[in-house]
């Protein structure tokens, strides 16, 4: 099982860039981190998702 | 005007040597000057950081007197050399930093080096995702603190401070976005910047960050 923002989901196996297009993320405007390690957006479709592995996706809005 | 010893005695008064000293010896870098980081900037100064490095490509417009620091004085100026003028009528005896340029993937290491915590404070939420990302990978020491949701009015108590991975922490609501067209008013952008400014002062306190 693979931990998504603290949620267990079934996404071993999958390319880390199709996972997250395929679940509505805009990629220009998250961060994403893989067992603690931040996965810059043009290394995202380098990444193929394990079992066990931790991920956080942190959605931007705009303001400042 | 005031000299050095006379402010450093009044800031004496209000906190013990240690705290002081800590904050004095401290390096921040605020990327990006409009209402989130012109209002870090001020309460970093006001705090007695020692040395803060104020990073942005974009002149003082009409439309920032709403919520950013500048007053009409401003108009035009590059913002970094205005909030240096700001800065200096706080406090003159620490030291700023001016970067008038714009950040990108590969300006980043030039100018965030040597800085363990950087505040992010853009508008546009595809250069917050960039700086945050790219500061993460390519300055393994870095510490970012980010302000993500902060527009509208109301509802103060949304806007909070978590840390989300290892090296971010992220003040905001997460939600409120200015593309909605609920615009951006000073107070809930205030309150976010002094999220920012506070979980700032807190991570130069603790041990190892403020070198």
């Amino acid at each position: 099982m693979v931990t998504i923002n603290g949620e267990p989901h079934d996404a071993a196996g999958q390319n880390l860039q199709s996972y997250l297009q395929d679940a509505g993320f805009d990629l220009s405007r998250i961060v994403v981190e893989k067992n603690l390690e931040i996965i810059p957006r043009d290394q995202l479709s380098n990444h193929v998702i394990q079992d066990e592995d931790a991920i956080e996706v942190l959605r931007f809005v705009g303001g400042g | 005007m005031i000299d050095q010893k006379t402010l450093d005695a009044a800031f004496d008064a209000r906190f013990p040597h240690e705290i002081k000293d800590k904050l004095r010896e401290a390096k921040v870098a605020i990327a990006g000057l409009g209402g989130l980081g012109s209002n870090i900037a001020v309460m970093l100064a006001r705090s007695g950081v020692g040395h803060l490095k104020l990073v942005d490509f974009d002149r003082v417009d009409v439309t920032n007197l709403n919520r950013q620091m500048y007053q009409i004085q401003h108009l035009g100026q590059p913002k970094p050399d205005a909030l240096l003028d700001i800065l200096n009528h706080i406090n003159p005896y620490l030291k700023y930093e001016t970067v008038f340029t714009k950040v990108t993937a590969d300006n980043i290491v030039p100018i965030f080096d040597g800085f363990p915590l950087i505040c992010e404070a853009f508008d546009k939420p595809d250069q917050k995702a960039m700086l945050v990302q790219q500061t993460l990978a390519q300055l393994p020491n870095a510490t970012v603190v980010s302000g993500n949701g902060m527009a509208g009015i109301g509802n103060s108590n949304a806007i909070e401070t978590r840390q989300m991975m290892r090296r971010l922490y992220v003040c905001g609501d997460r939600q409120t976005d200015v593309g909605n067209g609920i615009g951006l008013v000073a107070p809930r952008v205030a309150i976010c910047a002094g999220h920012q400014a506070n979980k700032i002062l807190e991570l130069i306190l603790q041990e190892g960050n403020h070198e």
